[in-house]
């Protein structure tokens, strides 16, 4: 259940080059980093990734299939196998986190029950599991736009892990989120994919995080893969390089960042922000 | 100032600004508008003679119970118009909604069915609010003979194509990444409609349709034309009788009626606000 894709280019509708030549192999199970510069195409990778951008150019494999050769039924039969966490996340400020969590089944799902969930929410435990998971079980009933910015991206993320895709995406998940909090968060994406055995994608903007939670990193620039290494041999002259362009590196955990992994229990305890 | 931060807007927007007022300037001597001839003294003892016969509304009790019966009618009429209107709306303004469409997630391959669709719904709702609902009133006529069915089914026509576009063009203009991310997890176009989009657009949809309901009525007094009972054909009785007393509580009815819609649909936004 893991993809490959070879030699895959995409030229945004405005003309924008956003990938050249990329060649990403990624087994089952697997864990991978994006890093690199904002720019960079790791959000568009991640939306090729997804199946929700063709690429003009290269071949696209996802979970043992090719979504691009795919009927429209076994396409959606696809799509709902993949979770992806937006950035900024695409809930409707209107909606109750109960509804905007119970959605992340809404391919799964057959249409009446779906609308039968509109009325009356036919799963609240299972989406107060997930949002337990990121202390944000109170919230059940709210309405998402009373959340804050940190808080409604762990709407999205409960969203994604009440959908228990196979294939699990994350563009930038811990954008809106402090230090401590993006540790805790990481961790659980990290925990969820091992205990389920899902691979798990994630770009992230701090590369101490991603050097510690993830066994592998593969650094974008320019919509080209610079580097794909384990995180172990990811060296400095190669992040100095990555980063070139913004005159410095960007780090969650401040100073002693780039050290050696501590654990996530050392932090502490998730508390609602 | 220096070239480089002149904004590249404004001249595009004087030269637009200018085109406007060059087309308007002929429109205004081609329909012989002359404002000021609303103030000339003749004029206005005129227009207030005529006014002058409207006063007192008639207020006997006979005219009064006819009056109500006539409201009742032309209530039911608008009420039967707005509902077959919905039901041609609903389905066509869903069709046209490109935010809905799975094959432009990609986008995909089989994108022209999708457009060839748009364009045949586009041209249907045209063609059904192109005709006014007095011709299309005329012609039921000729089916159902002089009476209210004419008039209702007239105006779920013309309103039906009224609404379908209003309903199409407001969803478009709704944030659409919420349904597409939920197209992008495989969820089917109806559920990212309830679960992406009616959450933000829903006000705006109940608002229009409150407001079409409100001409709805309106539009009974052309129906009274035809026969269809209700208040326009009380008016045209009034009219032809030259009773200006009654024509004016029909009026106040009107007014009572358009307050009343007005009411109704601020009720009903705040409630979904």
């Amino acid at each position: 259940m893991g993809f490959s894709l070879e030699g895959v280019g995409l030229i945004h509708a405005n003309g924008f080059r956003a990938l050249r030549g990329i060649d990403l192999r990624i087994a089952p199970g697997e864990r991978v980093a994006l890093i690199g510069a904002s720019g960079a195409g790791k959000t568009t990778l991640l939306r090729v990734l997804a199946a929700s951008l063709r690429p003009g150019e290269g071949r696209v494999t996802l979970l043992d299939g090719e979504p691009w050769a795919c009927a429209p039924a076994a396409l959606r039969r696809l799509r709902a196998r993949i979770g992806l966490v937006h950035q900024s996340p695409p809930i409707p400020p209107r909606q109750r986190v109960v509804t905007a969590v119970l959605a992340g089944r809404l391919g799964q799902w057959p249409l009446w029950k779906s609308l039968a969930s509109l009325v009356l929410p036919v799963d609240p435990d299972g989406a107060r599991a997930a949002l337990a998971r990121l202390d944000l079980a109170e919230r059940l009933y709210d309405r998402c736009d009373r959340l804050s910015g940190g808080q409604l991206q762990r709407v999205a993320l409960a969203r994604v892990l009440y959908q228990q895709p196979d294939l699990l995406l994350a563009d930038e998940p811990v954008s809106a989120m402090d230090p401590a909090l993006s540790e805790l968060t990481i961790s659980l994406l990290n925990e969820e994919a091992t205990r389920r055995g899902v691979t798990l994608v994630a770009s992230l903007h701090a590369v101490d995080l991603a050097l510690r939670h993830f066994p592998r990193v593969v650094g974008v620039k320019d919509g080209a893969i610079l580097f794909d290494l384990p995180a172990a041999q990811v060296s400095d002259a190669l992040l100095r390089e990555l980063y070139a362009a913004e005159g410095g590196l960007p780090l969650a955990g401040g100073l002693r960042a780039l050290e050696p992994a501590e654990t996530a229990g050392e932090l502490p305890p998730l508390r609602c922000a | 100032m220096s070239t480089a931060v002149r904004d590249p807007a404004a001249l595009p927007r004087l030269g637009w600004t200018l085109v406007v007022l060059v087309l308007l300037w002929p429109l205004l001597r081609l329909t012989d508008f002359h404002p000021a001839a609303l103030f000339e003294a003749g004029n206005l003892t005129a227009m207030g003679n005529f006014l002058a016969g409207f006063l007192p509304p008639a207020t006997a009790p006979d005219f009064l119970s006819l009056l109500g019966k006539a409201t009742v009618e032309t209530l039911a009429m608008a009420t039967a118009g707005i509902a077959l209107s919905i039901l041609l709306a609903v389905p066509l303004g869903l069709v046209l909604t490109r935010s809905l469409s799975i094959a432009r997630l990609g986008p995909g391959r089989r994108g022209w069915i999708g457009q060839s669709l748009r364009a045949v719904a586009r041209a249907l709702l045209a063609v059904l609010r192109g005709v006014p609902e007095l011709v299309w009133a005329l012609l039921f006529v000729r089916v159902f003979g002089l009476g209210a069915a004419a008039g209702v089914l007239a105006l779920g026509i013309t309103y039906g194509g009224m609404l379908g576009k209003v309903y199409g063009e407001i969803l478009e203009s709704t944030d659409a990444r919420p349904a597409r991310a939920l197209l992008e997890a495989g969820s089917g176009r109806l559920a990212a409609l309830c679960y992406g989009l009616l959450p933000n657009a829903a006000s705006e949809l109940v608002s229009y349709t409150v407001y079409r309901w409100e001409c709805a009525v309106r539009a009974s007094v052309v129906m009274g034309f035809v026969g269809a009972g209700g208040l326009g054909q009380l008016m045209d009785q009034s009219m032809k009788m030259l009773n200006g007393g009654e024509a004016a509580s029909i009026l106040v009815t009107f007014l009572v009626l358009v307050v009343a819609a007005d009411g109704l649909s601020e009720l009903l936004r705040r409630r979904l606000a």
